[in-house]
């Protein structure tokens, strides 16, 4: 396999009208083409403002840190993201190199344009195809993703189509520049399990077709466990575990994950209580100091939880977690 | 069942008109078709299906809120005792405050202008519940309480809230007029899973403190399975089955609900695609197909079921399906 993204040091903070407040804080992971990376954590905690970074999609009162560094490695060579200034120069992430499928797929449709033309206008200022050969394409593209009868449908407006369907549309879209990183943003949160379960064999298929590497964004754990290699999980903004999908999920090492797990209700045990993780996610605008998780956490070994930033530890070969409980000297004397 | 059921379904068909030609029958979407449930005081009800099944508007119907076109629902609660087809202005007036919905949707519509305290008091004022301010004041406060949520919480906005609280504020709203029966519509909003269990843990604790009888609306078979004792699942208007929790999880009959539970993502990473997977969509429910709605995905269909609708039968105590096939396929 061969690296696809380095995201180093990520911070972005926004400015709102009750101050500055921080989304992400120095969040890094890396991915490789061919990986699918889940990334979840409850809403808020910063999962899409993350995607939004890796194509400088957030909005203009988003401030990046000045340590932030983000390489995509294409063909040609290694693009730095943040250096990418204008929109002539963001044409090689946006819709090309990157693709994004969004939460709502409503959303990402305009309503008075019909799905085939929107198809089509996306590949013609992505890539050199003529009107012609966009459509064909397009509605090859509708059909690779199950839709039936494609010509008709390209001819159809956003609510012309069942929510799964949208969805189905919403993805061949996202795959028709042929993206080598596609992030899909809570892409199945809104639909039927049934629909669900048909989208996520989807873009297995379409992973193992076009070797493209996928940032799949969800709180649903057993989403992640039926589609993720690797898992990182999010909170108030930081990263507090990454491991592969196995270790994570069978052995959580962060107590917040551990939390997020015993939240979970599952088919196996049905009398088994539902344990919430006791009170609320804080507001950005009062973070914690120290860990940034010492305000719900059940585990807190001491001051040091509410002084010092955890820094992540490794747990085993591929599996690391940012808590002091794997890091017990620290770096207090 | 052997309480007297608080609510009962009885063959309740609800149609919404459809603008049609001008010769030949009415077109009509069906939303809910020939259903008859019974609910027993004191229980946690689930029902599910896909999105268009007609849940929403089997609740709404119960809750005097969609029009019953056949079929009547009935509610007797010890004190009164109401066919929903035939109540009269003032009736209706009082089955308002024994009945009401919980949208289980943190960003359903709280009014931003409206305190938390002025949004949960609205009901009481709206349906003249209360005499005075005082109270009004203490009312509100008893079952922000009941809701954990405190007197601070009660001068500020919603916007000012979390997912978790928004959605204990709704509670509040639906449960301060004193309701006997609460519908709880999950719509189609995915919580988190912590103010998930948070939220489904209060509503059992407040269910069994007042002692109140849920129809549980959901997407979501775990959560159903954690906190029901009886499901009903429904498919394109009609019930398909419905048994005591632990039947339904344990012995499905119906091969849509089979379906529906080998659909939900396993937490073992090392169990992928062995789910048993349910081709295409439901159908529109404007041209439902022949004999059972379940046919046009049905791994099971033959013949018979492409003309035949199957009737619900029993398969067990107080387990009943809708298949025609459900005694050969479960030997
Ligand atoms: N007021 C209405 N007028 C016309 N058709 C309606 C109306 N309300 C609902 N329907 C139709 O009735 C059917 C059942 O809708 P309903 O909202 O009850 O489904 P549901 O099971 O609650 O779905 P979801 O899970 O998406 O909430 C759908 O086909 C819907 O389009
Ligand atoms: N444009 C914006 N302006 C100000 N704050 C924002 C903006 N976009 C997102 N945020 C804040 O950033 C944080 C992370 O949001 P988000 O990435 O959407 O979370 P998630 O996708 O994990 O639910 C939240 O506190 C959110 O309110
Ligand atoms: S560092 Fe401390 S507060 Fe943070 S997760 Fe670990 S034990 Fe809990
Ligand atoms: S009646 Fe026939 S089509 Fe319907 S669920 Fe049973 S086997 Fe399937
Ligand atoms: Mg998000
Ligand atoms: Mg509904």
């Amino acid at each position: 396999m061969s690296r696809l993204i380095d995201v180093e040091n990520l911070t972005l903070q926004f400015d709102t009208d009750e101050g500055r407040i921080t989304a992400v804080d120095d969040v890094s992971f890396s991915l490789e083409a061919g990986e699918v990376m889940g990334l979840v954590g409850e809403s808020g905690s910063g999962k899409s403002v993350t995607a939004k970074s890796l194509m400088k999609l957030n909005p203009r009162n988003a401030v990046y840190g000045p340590d932030t560094k983000i390489t995509l490695h294409l063909d040609d060579g290694p693009v730095d993201v943040m250096s990418l200034q204008n929109d002539t120069e963001m044409k090689v992430v946006r819709g090309g190199a990157i693709s994004l499928i969004f939460q709502e797929p409503m959303a990402s449709f305009a309503p008075a344009i019909s799905i085939g033309d929107q198809m089509v206008e996306q590949l013609l200022i992505h890539t050199d195809f003529s009107k012609a050969q966009a459509k064909e394409l397009s509605i090859e593209m509708l059909d690779r993703v199950g839709i039936s009868d494609p010509s008709t449908r390209f001819g159809q407006y956003a609510f012309e189509l069942s929510g799964g369907m949208r969805q189905r549309a919403m993805i061949a879209m996202a795959l028709s520049t042929k993206p080598k990183l596609l992030i899909a943003d809570e892409p199945t949160t809104a639909l039927d399990v049934t629909i669900q379960a048909q989208v996520i064999d989807l873009m297995k298929d379409l992973v193992s077709e076009f070797g493209m590497g996928i940032i799949f964004i969800t709180h649903d754990l057993g989403v992640i466990a039926q589609t993720a290699d690797k898992v990182a999980v999010m909170y108030l903004g930081r990263l507090v575990e990454q491991g592969t999908v196995r270790d994570v999920i069978r052995r959580p090492a962060h107590p917040y994950t551990r939390g997020l797990l015993a939240a979970l209700p599952t088919l196996d045990d049905i009398d088994a209580p539902l344990t919430p993780i006791p009170g609320d996610i804080p507001s950005p605008l009062e973070r914690p100091p120290g860990c940034v998780y010492n305000t719900r956490c059940q585990e807190v070994i001491g001051p040091r939880c509410s002084t010092e930033i955890p820094k992540f530890s490794q747990v085993d070969s591929d599996h690391a977690a940012a808590c002091h409980l794997h890091d017990p000297q620290g770096d207090a004397p | 069942m052997s309480d007297t059921p608080l609510i009962t379904a009885q063959n309740l068909s609800v149609h919404y008109p459809l603008r049609g030609n001008l010769i030949g029958p009415k077109p009509y979407v069906g939303a809910v078709e020939n259903v008859t449930i019974e609910i027993a005081p004191g229980s946690f009800f689930g029902l599910v299906g896909e999105s268009g099944s007609g849940k929403t508007t089997l609740g709404r119907a119960m809750l005097r809120a969609a029009p019953i076109t056949k079929g009547d629902v009935l509610f007797e609660d010890g004190e009164v005792s109401y066919s929903l087809k035939n109540l009269g202005k003032q009736e209706l007036k009082d089955y308002r405050k024994r009945a009401q919905l919980i949208f289980q949707d943190p960003y359903a519509a709280l009014s931003p202008r409206m305190t938390v305290r002025d949004i949960i008091a609205e009901p009481l004022e709206v349906m003249g519940l209360t005499k005075s301010r005082v109270e009004t004041d203490e009312r509100v406060r008893e079952i922000a309480a009941k809701c954990r949520l405190n007197v601070e919480h009660l001068r500020r906005f919603p916007h000012a809230f979390s997912g978790g609280q928004r959605q204990r504020i709704s509670i509040a709203r639906a449960l301060v007029s004193g309701p006997k029966f609460i519908v709880a519509d999950d719509s189609v909003a995915a919580l988190d899973v912590s103010i998930q269990a948070d939220v489904l843990n209060l509503l059992k604790a407040i269910q069994e403190d007042m002692g109140l009888t849920f129809l549980f609306i959901s997407h979501d078979l775990s959560v159903v399975a954690h906190v029901c004792d009886h499901v009903a699942v429904m498919y394109l208007g009609r019930l398909v089955e419905t048994a005591p929790t632990r039947t339904l999880f344990s012995t499905p009959r119906h091969p849509y609900t089979q379906a529906l539970l080998s659909a939900i993502p396993s937490l073992d990473p090392d169990d992928r695609g062995c789910a048993q997977k349910l081709e295409g969509e439901i159908p529109s429910p404007t041209n439902p197909p022949p004999g059972c709605k379940f046919q046009t995905r049905c791994p099971h269909a033959i013949d018979r079921c492409r003309v035949e609708e199957p009737a619900l039968e029993s398969a067990g105590t107080e387990h009943n399906v809708a298949c025609h096939r459900w005694q050969e396929l479960a030997s």
